[in-house]
């Protein structure tokens, strides 16, 4: 999986100053409620549907996920008796797929609150005292970031062995010890901007204690980031368990990773076992998805000139304006309908046109301006 | 050039690190590592010499204290020392990695560049023509970008390979070929190399799209955007003079792509064979060879840091604002 | 001032948005540019003066909308150009060869990637396929030769400038392919005082040595009294006075121009109270009845809540345009409103500031404004209305 480099983030540009959050005045007026845009629905109804069949799943499988079906030599295609086939040791697939996701989410669930706890307090700490803590703090975060994370949890995991392959909970803190430096350097440049905002100035100089500040005045503004840093880890978590389950690392059990682990063990693909490689492949990409739509969703909320292209094409509907599809740059389009203005209905006359001028600049003849037909 | 002259300080601390990290982690884990990889080894001959090697290696069994052990790594690592094998017959860890680096440079380097290039420029044309069919283009880019790497790796082999028939589903080049530099030996790799390379480029690309079409959206609001088609510039013009700046973003992020990237496409190359440093990698997790792992661990964030090394260089050659002087 | 007309613009209508909900930004704005003037575009911000020159020359950004008028540029040689039923190869000719811009903050008009010999000699190389780079070159060394900047700065980038040398490298910009009418939008507004005088001057000095004219926008009623010609007001997306500088300084007819003058106290003279503006500017989506500033209008009566009054000739002076029904009709007008123009008698007393009466050309010169039916120096009738 690939970083959805937020760049606004990158830059630290922060907030838009027409986006939705400010001082804590203004704030307790306006419940943050996210916009109703199609991505965020979309994305929070795909994920609902992932929890709910992880939850569900091991209760309506249809058989248990390591039961031999000892009917044939080579994996079955779908069928009746096997929704999407069986594996090549005879073992239903769909059962599999249905069983394996609850690890999954489990796991990117607790790497995903640790590393998002982590990048808290580390890029607030960070943000928010300056000078040396910042300079070593960010150091540490940069060195994590540019470290490449797959060879370092081969090293932390091969060594760790039997024991740490099948904590769950182990696993979820390995993985976010690489996750957790992106998050951390983007609050870090967040609550360097805020810092500077009048109301935090305004706190100081009343004299509020710092960790006040950091708690009313900073944090609160962080939320969008750090829920959109927490889908990013989660996501980011997703990918490397199941990584980590398809290389053999850790028990590979039935999480989806793990079944493709065995399918190319197996050498499914080069087979053409397709039922058994694909549905947990698509899953995990629908899953990744799903975050990926939430994420995009939290992203425009910040920037709202991201929105312009995304949501008000269709909340512009509730205002009663429509913004045209595909305006080209520098064209400014010319659309000549029924008179727009009211007021020029209300009888106000156009200038008198020169002497001489052709006929084509005559205003055009309206039924609220009769009696226009020609120059004074 | 005090930019660039920073970031190699850092990057050198970061190898620091990386080296640190690989001596710390064998000794913090419980258990002893050399039991295990001897374990693992049957039907091989295992000399003392090799025995008090891994000894060494992994700070077992041994009266020198920490600090010794920790020098002596070090000097180790400089002299490109890294150890010995134990699934590779206890070749030089150097020897091994050695032969499997160029595929992996070769493969993951072009697949990397011509994926920022084709990404970045997607992603000015969709921000360019917002509100055309291309927007359409994003939910589907954002599912490639969701899926794993060794998924899109498998739908390739599938769809391609075995169905299609168009390019071979695995190894870098035909088994029967000896390595040349004649022409039927370079296509042939170039013919094997496709597949792996497309699977990278699909499952990387999303991310410079999306990237590039959000900063390429915010550029198109500045003024010298406006200013260049009031000059009456040609359209591609226009175009590059916003791109040439939107692009900025996307260099720096680089740094943090890169490691993703190459993560995803060292499990690309296990799903095709691909004689590089992925396959390696597999080897070595499924033999319990720790001193590959860990070979692999300081070759691969060396690699990675000198290919962010090159980036900051084009990030100030691009970026006129960071060569103040002082 | 005499000169040809240049640029045309009549009833023009600019939208943000569509439906119901859409933003009249512009309503049926009339504006007409001779060769060589300089005419002021005066307004308090959200008036709509940088989006009707925006989209009277079609670079005005989404969701920004034509709904209405007629635009027409006439080049010296050649035929008459509908600007709005140009496409884009035909507007391509006529950018920065015939019109060109410069923007209020240098820093956000140039390209910071690139350097300023690119920036001076790209649309040359644009325009002029056939010239050589060396004759771009030398272009380019004269440019900023103009505006009085050391050549040595053609291989800096922007951000290696100062603020007032940025400004400048603009106007050399704007005019390297000798246009006839460079569109200044805020040029000045970003500088402090002292790079803003000397800027002025320079553009002043430039105007009378190539002799292009300037469609200069601000709100900034001041900084027009010196540079301008004549000058037109704006509110609401309309235009509501326009006469030569000097008298609409000393004798402005419409009530908001009156209001607008009062809001900036003279260095000279007596003492007067400033007194500005009662309420806030309408809501764009919202226009008021009748006419669009009556609600804060001191001298506003019933008429002025029915109908939106029509811009006409005002006085026995040509030149002079208002859109208020204080000017037209039997009632008598206020004495604010009806001061004597200058160098016809004295100014009035009361009238606000005391500049001295500038020594320019007699602003008496018929200008050509358009409204004026032939061969009779009478007001034009009124329309019949709905």
């Amino acid at each position: 999986m690939t970083a959805s480099i937020s760049t606004d983030q990158v830059t630290g540009s922060g907030p838009v100053p027409g986006s939705a959050l400010h001082g804590t005045a203004q704030r307790r007026q306006r419940a943050l409620r996210l916009p109703r845009s199609p991505k965020i629905i979309a994305g929070l109804a795909m994920l609902a549907s992932f929890v709910l069949l992880s939850i569900i799943g091991p209760l309506v499988a249809p058989y248990s996920p390591d039961r031999i079906f000892a009917n044939s030599p080579v994996p079955l295609a779908p069928s009746a008796a096997h929704w999407l086939g069986t594996t090549s040791l005879q073992q239903d697939v769909f059962s599999q797929l249905l069983v394996g996701g609850g690890d999954m989410l489990l796991v990117a669930f607790i790497a995903g609150v640790i590393a998002t706890a982590l990048s808290v307090v580390v890029g607030v700490t960070a943000g928010y005292l300056g000078g040396l803590a910042d300079d070593l703090l960010s150091m540490l975060a940069n060195i994590f970031l540019v470290m490449p994370a797959l060879p370092l949890l081969v090293i932390l995991f091969g060594f760790l062995g039997k024991t740490g392959s099948d904590d769950l909970f182990l696993i979820g803190f390995i993985i976010s010890i690489t996750g957790w430096a992106w998050g951390a350097r983007v609050l870090r440049a967040q609550t360097l901007s805020l810092r500077n905002r009048d109301y935090v100035d305004s706190a100081r100089i009343i004299g509020e204690r710092g960790s006040r500040i950091i708690f009313a005045e900073i944090l609160p503004n962080l939320t969008p980031i750090v829920a959109s840093s927490f889908l990013f880890t989660v996501l980011y978590a997703i990918g490397t368990y199941s990584a980590m389950a398809f290389l053999g690392l850790v028990n590979p059990n039935w999480s989806w990773g793990g079944i493709l682990y065995y399918a190319q063990v197996n050498n499914a693909e080069l087979s053409g076992y397709w039922w058994w490689y694909i549905p947990p492949g698509i899953a995990i990409a629908l899953l990744g998805t799903a975050l990926v739509l939430l994420n995009f969703g939290i992203d425009e909320f910040i920037n709202p000139r991201l929105r312009a292209a995304g949501l008000t094409r269709r909340s512009g509907g509730r205002r009663g304006t429509r913004t045209r599809r595909s305006q080209q740059f520098a064209l400014t389009p010319v659309i000549r309908g029924p008179e727009p203005s009211a007021v020029l209905a209300q009888g106000a006359t156009p200038a008198v046109l020169a002497p001489g001028t052709p006929a084509v600049l005559t205003r055009r003849a309206t039924p609220a301006t009769t009696g226009e037909g020609g120059q004074a | 050039m005090l930019v660039i002259a920073r970031r190699l300080f850092f990057y050198l601390v970061t190898a620091a690190v990386a080296i640190s990290l690989d001596f710390l982690i064998p000794r913090l884990i419980p258990g002893n590592p050399v039991d295990a990889i001897l374990a693992k080894m049957q039907g091989v001959t295992i000399t003392p010499a090799i025995i008090h090697a891994l000894d060494l290696q992994f700070g077992v069994n041994t009266s020198a204290s920490l600090w010794g052990q920790y020098t002596h790594f070090w000097n180790n690592v400089l002299h490109g020392n890294f150890g010995v094998s134990s699934a590779n017959s206890f070749e030089p860890v150097s020897t091994v990695i050695r032969q499997a680096l160029p595929y992996t440079l070769g493969l993951v380097g072009l697949a990397t560049l011509i994926s920022f290039l084709l990404g970045t420029a997607i992603g000015a044309v969709v921000a360019w023509k917002r509100g055309s069919w291309l927007d359409n283009l994003l939910p589907v880019v954002t599912f490639f970008q969701a899926a794993p790497y060794f998924f899109l790796a498998f739908l390739a082999i599938d769809v391609f390979a075995i169905t299609l028939g168009w390019f071979p589903p695995s190894r870098a080049a035909n088994a029967t070929d000896f390595p040349a530099f004649t022409w039927t030996y370079l296509s042939d790799v170039l013919d094997h190399a496709v597949l792996p390379a497309l699977t990278i480029v699909v499952a990387s690309a999303a991310g410079w799209i999306v990237g590039m079409r959000n900063v390429m959206l915010t550029t198109m609001d500045e003024d010298y955007v406006l200013i260049a088609a009031a000059k009456g510039l040609r359209k591609g013009r226009v175009i590059w003079y916003a791109a040439r700046n939107a692009i900025l973003p996307s260099v720096s992020g680089f740094a943090l792509a890169i490691g993703f990237i190459v993560s995803g496409a060292l499990l690309t190359e296990i799903v095709f064979s691909y004689p590089g440093l992925g396959s390696l990698l597999l080897q070595a997790v499924s033999n319990n060879d720790y001193e590959l792992m860990q070979g692999l661990f300081l070759i691969i964030t060396f690699t990675v840091l000198a290919a962010n090394l090159i980036a900051d260089f084009v990030y100030v050659f691009l970026d006129p604002r960071t060569r103040q002087e002082a | 001032m005499t000169g040809e007309r240049l640029l045309e613009v009549r009833g023009l209508s600019v939208d943000y948005g569509q439906g119901p909900g859409a933003v009249h930004a512009v309503t049926g704005a009339d504006l007409v540019l001779h060769r060589g003037e300089v005419l002021g575009l005066a307004g308090e911000s959200g008036s709509g003066k940088s989006t009707l020159v925006m989209a009277a020359t079609r670079l005005l950004r989404a969701p920004g909308v034509i709904t209405g008028g007629e635009v027409r540029f006439y080049p010296p040689d050649g035929q008459a150009v509908d600007l709005l039923a140009a496409d884009y190869a035909e507007l391509r000719v006529l950018r920065w060869s015939q019109v060109s811009l410069v923007l209020q903050s240098a820093m956000n008009a140039l390209n910071p990637v690139m350097t300023i010999r690119t920036q001076l000699t790209d649309a040359l190389a644009a325009h002029l396929p056939r010239t050589s780079r060396r004759e771009r070159q030398a272009r380019a060394v004269e440019l900023l030769e103009m505006v009085g900047i050391s050549s040595d700065r053609l291989t800096s980038h922007p951000h290696e400038l100062s603020g007032g040398m940025r400004q400048r490298v603009m106007i050399a910009m704007a005019l390297a392919l000798r246009p006839q009418v460079v569109i200044m939008d805020e040029p000045t507004t970003a500088l402090d005082v002292v790079t803003q005088r000397e800027i002025l001057e320079e553009l002043k000095e430039l105007r009378d040595q190539f002799g292009f004219a300037i469609l200069f926008i601000t709100h900034d009623l001041s900084l027009l009294i010196e540079i301008a010609d004549s000058i037109a007001v704006m509110y609401a997306g309309r235009l509501v006075e326009r006469a030569p500088a000097n008298a609409l300084f000393h004798a402005p007819r419409h009530p908001y121009t009156l209001g607008l003058l009062s809001s900036f106290p003279p260095l000279h003279g007596p003492r007067a109270p400033m007194t500005g503006i009662p309420g806030s500017p309408p809501d764009l989506r919202n226009l008021p009845s009748g006419c669009v500033f009556h609600p804060r209008c001191t001298f506003a009566f019933d008429r002025c809540a029915q109908q939106a009054p029509p811009l006409e000739i005002v006085g026995a002076r040509p030149g002079r345009i208002a859109a208020c029904w204080l000017q037209l009709g039997d009632r008598p007008v206020p004495a604010e409103l009806a001061a004597s123009e200058p160098g016809t008698a004295e100014p009035a007393p009361g009238a606000n500031g005391s500049r001295p009466v500038s020594e320019r050309a007699d602003p008496a010169q018929p200008a050509d404004e358009s409204d004026r039916a032939p061969g009779s120096g009478e007001r034009v009738q009124q329309r019949s209305t709905a």
